[in-house]
């Protein structure tokens, strides 16, 4: 044991003359790709909105201004600097609905990321060590949530569930659990056949060092890229399952669901349908220049030497 | 082939038998009671009640409910739907070409547009071409088709009435089903403005349910062919003097069409679930608005039929793109 950690580490001379740090080496390629910078930059705008939304937001996003339903964006005819993106059909101001609506996307999105990588990177990792007909078994079950339509899949779960934003979260990450499960086991499949795992094991490592110590780190890379794609894809799903009456309800400002309370009007008032679908698409835009950005620098592969 | 035929079909037996079980499992917990669903708002008696938990089986073991949902699926029978007291086996056939008819022309659109787009894209790799489609290419994979559906319906149906919202045809025609394709019974109809009446009413819902495979498969050629355009044999071609259109259309493409071929076969899944939400927002009567509206009317036997339908659905693709990939590729059944 002694052995394997004191080869690790280095001297402070040595780190000086060695290759840049690891997040110096990743920023470096991470800025060569546009894209993923102005993605980059979008996230943590959108990022400082949700969390400042109370400062932001002229209005609580369900006042009813009933004096001033349906009002047009203020560069129209009717139209308002006190409700600069309108009203909807109760007279709430839609900006105010859509700052705090950031919220509610980075909740799901962080919440279901956490989730579905939480146990999709410990059903990997233990299929990964496993034996065989355990590894099975996990990669059998894990085919078969595969092979129903993920958003069909969300729809039952929730159906049992009973529709909520917390209960649409869960079943999202259930649905995207599969994606890490097979990444993590695949990773270290590969890991494992290295001659540094094997000294480690030589060394005496026990199985749990072995798994989260030893090979996990390494198998990082592909699971980040995979955490920022289903970032993005959670924030889609939810969308969706509330667009569906089956995420967040009404009067919640959470995108999907304003879209779905908009829909009656979309051919009186452009705007009610429109901001909201803009700002899921920006959103979610960002995250995947992002995520493209990511694979870029973190994907030994493609790594230009 | 054939060992690699049979262990690919020996895989499929345990996932099937997982798919039922998911399926069975889920009435079994699903809230409220499915006997008080199925009578509605009448009511039913307290003696009425225990006569049908016995019929429908509930007071029996679960093991034994099992096995009778299990062999009743092997010989096709899926249970009734309770609310319009049909089988569901039927139900499914008769939505599912409606269903079939939109992923088809869907599917099409995006390999017609997304293989050509990806070739560009490649071919002028880093030039203006490619960054606008790679750029288009990214937002339509960041779309959420919902809001896409609702923004198509406002440009061509409300501002310039070009296009129905809703259906598969106007209510004028009227013909009989022949192969439950719209477009192929209207045109055998022969009566006037059919067929261009069923056309208008496929477009938006087939072009929103392209856009997110088209983005996938351009992306999908683009990469497949930056790999090709690399190799040795490229270059040889290049300086015999070929022609860059055959380099580039025959010899580059045909060697990058194996990843795109199940880029295609995989997005039948991705099809699926974007149907669910196309058919929900223009009424479009097949697979997807069903099980949305079974969800909601709380049809067990509906959900749990058609999950599994779907399920096996696309399980059967995916074999056969597994299998398809085989005879293309033998390094793949090799191992």
């Amino acid at each position: 044991m002694a052995d394997v950690s004191s080869s690790t580490n280095t001297t402070p001379t040595d780190a000086a003359m060695a290759r840049p740090g690891r997040f110096k080496e990743f920023w470096r390629y991470f800025r060569e790709n546009r894209g993923a910078v102005i993605g980059f930059y979008v996230f943590i705008f959108f990022l400082l909105v949700a969390i400042f939304a109370p400062i932001l937001a002229p209005f609580e996003p369900s006042t009813q201004n009933r004096d001033f339903t349906l009002i047009p964006p203020v560069w129209q005819d009717g139209g308002d600097w006190t409700f600069p993106l309108g009203t909807d059909p109760l007279g709430r101001d839609m900006l105010s609905r859509l700052i705090h609506g950031a919220r509610y996307s980075f909740l799901v999105g962080t919440v279901v990321v956490i989730l579905a990588a939480t146990g999709g990177i410990l059903t990997g990792l233990i299929a990964g060590f496993a034996p065989k007909w355990l590894d099975t078994i996990i990669m059998r079950i894990m085919d078969i949530i595969l092979s129903i339509p993920s958003l069909l899949l969300a729809l039952v779960l929730v159906a049992i569930l009973g529709p909520s934003l917390l209960n649409a979260m869960i079943a999202i990450a259930i649905v995207l659990q599969p994606h890490y499960v097979r990444l993590t086991r695949a990773a270290v499949m590969t890991e494992l056949t290295k001659d540094y795992v094997v000294s480690a094991r030589v060394a005496g490592a026990k199985l749990p060092r072995l798994m989260f110590v030893t090979v996990l780190p390494n198998c990082l890379a592909p699971i980040i890229v995979q955490a920022a794609l289903s970032f993005s894809n959670a924030i889609l799903d939810v969308a969706a399952l509330g667009f569906l009456g089956m995420g967040a309800q009404p009067p919640t400002p959470e995108w999907g669901t304003m879209l779905a309370e908009a829909r009656e009007f979309i051919l009186r008032a452009w705007w009610v349908v429109t901001f909201p679908g803009l700002a899921i698409l920006m959103t979610v835009l960002a995250i995947n220049l992002m995520g493209d950005g990511l694979r870029d620098a973190l994907d030994p592969k493609l790594k230009r030497s | 082939m054939l060992r690699y035929l049979l262990s690919r079909l020996l895989t499929f037996v345990p996932t099937f038998i997982g798919v039922c079980i998911i399926s069975f499992a889920f009435i079994r917990v699903l809230p409220g009671d499915p006997i008080i669903v199925m009578a509605g708002e009448r009511g039913v008696s307290e003696e009425r009640y225990q006569e049908l938990y016995e019929q429908f089986g509930f007071d029996r073991p679960i093991v034994v409910q099992f096995w009778d949902y299990f062999t009743g699926v092997l010989q096709g029978d899926l249970g009734t739907s309770y609310v319009t007291k049909r089988p569901v086996w039927d139900e499914f056939f008769s939505l599912f070409p409606a269903t079939l008819e939109l992923s088809i022309c869907a599917i099409l659109l995006a390999i017609l547009l997304g293989i050509p787009a990806g070739v560009i894209a490649a071919v002028n790799r880093g030039k203006f071409f490619d960054r606008a489609l790679m750029s288009s290419a990214l937002v339509g994979y960041s779309m959420p088709i919902f809001w896409w559906a609702l923004l198509l319906i406002i440009v061509f149906s409300g501002n310039l009435g070009w296009t129905p919202v809703s259906g598969r045809i106007d209510l004028l025609y009227f013909f009989d089903a022949k192969t439950g394709f719209m477009l192929i019974d209207s045109l055998l109809s022969g009566q006037d403005g059919a067929f261009q009446s069923a056309v208008r009413h496929l477009i938006l819902p087939a072009i929103v349910l392209a856009t997110i495979p088209l983005a996938v498969i351009a992306r999908q050629t683009r990469s497949a062919m930056l790999e090709v355009l690399g190799e040795d044999y490229i270059r040889t071609a290049r300086a015999k003097g070929l022609a860059p259109m055959r380099v580039n259309g025959v010899h580059a493409l045909r060697n990058a069409m194996i990843p795109v071929i199940t880029v295609v076969g995989l997005s039948v899944g991705m099809l699926l679930a974007g149907a669910i939400l196309t058919e929900t927002i223009f009424s479009w009567p097949g697979i997807g608005k069903w099980m949305v509206d079974s969800i909601y009317r709380r049809d067990y036997p509906v959900v749990q039929g058609g999950l599994l339908l779907v399920a096996l659905l696309v399980m059967v693709v995916n074999l056969l793109v597994d299998l398809a990939y085989g005879l293309i590729n033998p390094k793949i059944r090799k191992r």
